[in-house]
């Protein structure tokens, strides 16, 4: 029996470049399973909440605690950010790159990449050279990248914002897959259609802060603030 | 206006027959420039990328040497390789003066500031790209530095490149340390000073040509590389 890395615990968190505050104080717990939403206006502060979140924003205030050391949680999370690092290589090797960082065999890396390439639509693509991907395949080789060494816990910044229906679709199917084999997920996004999909609960940033955090049917249907209010009525977010 | 269409004519045709001399000359060159180049490279390389990756205290003051260093007169290197070989010199006892290994030692000084510098640029690059990716997966340090190196093979290779042409041009410094020594340490850039000083120039022209063409070689191979970059081959 593997110990559980969540719940995580961020307290007071504080985030600030040079004397700017970006983010927080926010305290916010991420609870074992669930498939968490966050939303809010652009400048809102997602971005840098799921950085903080996944450990790559250095704290002004306040902490955070993963239920096992820190090496370790670091090991079982994934990370797909809102614009996609490739690494210049093909397809096939971003794909295997963190397995091999754990030790996989390449045959066995290989097979399992294979796969996920099917799974996102880019098996076609296996030895092309990532970088030169269109923005909405860049998009799913990160997801899929994420996904493949089967993180306790994933955070996604955006990922569908660059694709169209039906590949957003086949990834929130994964993403669903994923979360029902016990991967936590917690995911930006401006969709709404999408957040009603998907979320089983919510985050409402406003100004770097926590406005609301709900169950998803409390939010969507009873929002509390003003804002969440007009996002949902698809009103402008002042 | 005749002189010059002869001596190209006479000097293509010693390239074409393989004259002894030119052929001697160019090997000789050859020999002395690549091996400063491998040189430099080992040196210049990993320097380069581990000043790109590290953050340490000097770091900036360490970048402006490298790139002051970089603007160094070959003249000057050469007249310092010199003092310090030279019989009164400290590394006197060694007897490398007017050796090729002495032009060896010039030519490593002047090119592995280049090297550096452009390997630590291309490193540098790739980390700004790859930095978040990297420490969201948790990378070891040598994991990283692994993965940079690799992905920046064709920069890396570059640079090198760009070090051989640099050196293979080159005559002040090598001149002085070497002396210019028929049979011993006479290379295409002294040859074609000292034989355009005595008049011959056929002889120079041939050695142009292919200096010309190792150069032109190079720089194909420096765009051939960057075009690979580009495709993603290999
Ligand atoms: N490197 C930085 N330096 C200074 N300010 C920054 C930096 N990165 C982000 N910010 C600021 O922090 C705030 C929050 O940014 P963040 O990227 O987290 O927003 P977001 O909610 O993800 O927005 P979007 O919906 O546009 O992705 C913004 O006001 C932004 O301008
Ligand atoms: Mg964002």
């Amino acid at each position: 029996m593997v110990t559980p890395i969540l719940p995580l615990v961020m307290s007071g968190a504080v985030v600030k470049r040079r004397s700017k505050t970006l983010l927080g104080p926010v305290d916010l717990t991420i609870s074992q399973s669930g498939f968490t939403i966050i939303m809010g206006p652009n400048g809102a502060g997602k971005t840098t909440l799921l950085r903080s979140l996944h450990g790559l924003e250095r704290f002004a205030q306040g902490q955070q605690r993963w239920q096992v050391p820190l090496q370790e949680a670091r090991r079982r999370q994934g990370f797909v950010f809102q614009s996609p690092i490739m690494l210049r290589r093909s397809v096939l090797e971003n794909l295997i790159y963190p397995l091999r960082l754990r030790g996989t065999k390449r045959g066995r890396a290989t097979a399992l990449a294979r796969d996920w390439a099917q799974r996102v639509g880019l098996d076609d693509a296996l030895d092309h050279p990532a970088p030169q991907l269109s923005g909405g395949e860049k998009q799913k080789l990160a997801l899929a990248r994420a996904l493949i060494p089967q993180p306790d816990i994933v955070f996604l910044d955006e990922p569908c914002a660059n694709l169209d229906g039906r590949a957003t679709r086949e990834i929130e199917t994964i993403l669903q897959k994923a979360n029902a084999a016990g991967t936590r997920i917690v995911m930006a996004t401006h969709n709404i259609g999408q957040a009603k999909r998907l979320a089983t609960d919510v985050v409402f940033l406003l100004n770097g802060q926590i406005a609301e955090q709900s169950p998803a049917h409390a939010f969507f249907n009873t929002p509390q603030t003003p804002q969440a209010a007009a996002l949902l009525r698809g009103d402008i977010v002042e | 206006m005749g002189d010059i269409w002869e001596g190209i004519s006479a000097g293509f045709w010693l390239v074409v027959t393989l004259d002894p001399d030119l052929v001697e000359i160019t090997l000789m060159s050859l020999r002395v420039t690549v091996t400063a180049t491998i040189v430099a490279s080992c040196l210049a390389l990993p320097f380069g990328a581990w000043l790109a990756i590290r953050r340490f205290r000097y770091r900036r003051f360490v970048i402006a040497v490298l790139n002051a260093l970089m603007g160094l007169p070959p003249v000057v290197v050469g007249l310092i390789v010199y003092l310090m070989l030279s019989r009164s010199g400290p590394f006197g006892v060694l007897g490398l003066l007017f050796t090729p290994t002495a032009m060896i030692i010039a030519q490593v000084i002047i090119v592995t500031p280049l090297i550096a510098s452009i390997a630590h640029q291309a490193i540098r690059d790739i980390w700004a790209e790859y930095h978040d990716l990297l420490i969201s997966m948790s990378t070891s340090k040598w994991q990283r530095i692994l993965t940079l190196i690799w992905d920046g093979r064709r920069a890396l290779l570059t640079a090198a490149l760009a070090g051989f042409g640099r050196a293979i041009g080159e005559v002040g410094a090598i001149m002085i340390v070497g002396g210019n020594i028929d049979h011993a340490t006479r290379v295409l850039t002294t040859a074609i000073a000292l034989e355009t000083g005595k008049g011959d120039f056929s002889l120079a022209l041939g050695l142009g040509f292919v200096l010309i063409g190792l150069a032109v070689t190079v720089n194909i191979l420096i765009h051939a590389i960057g075009r690979t970059e580009r495709d993603g081959k290999w």
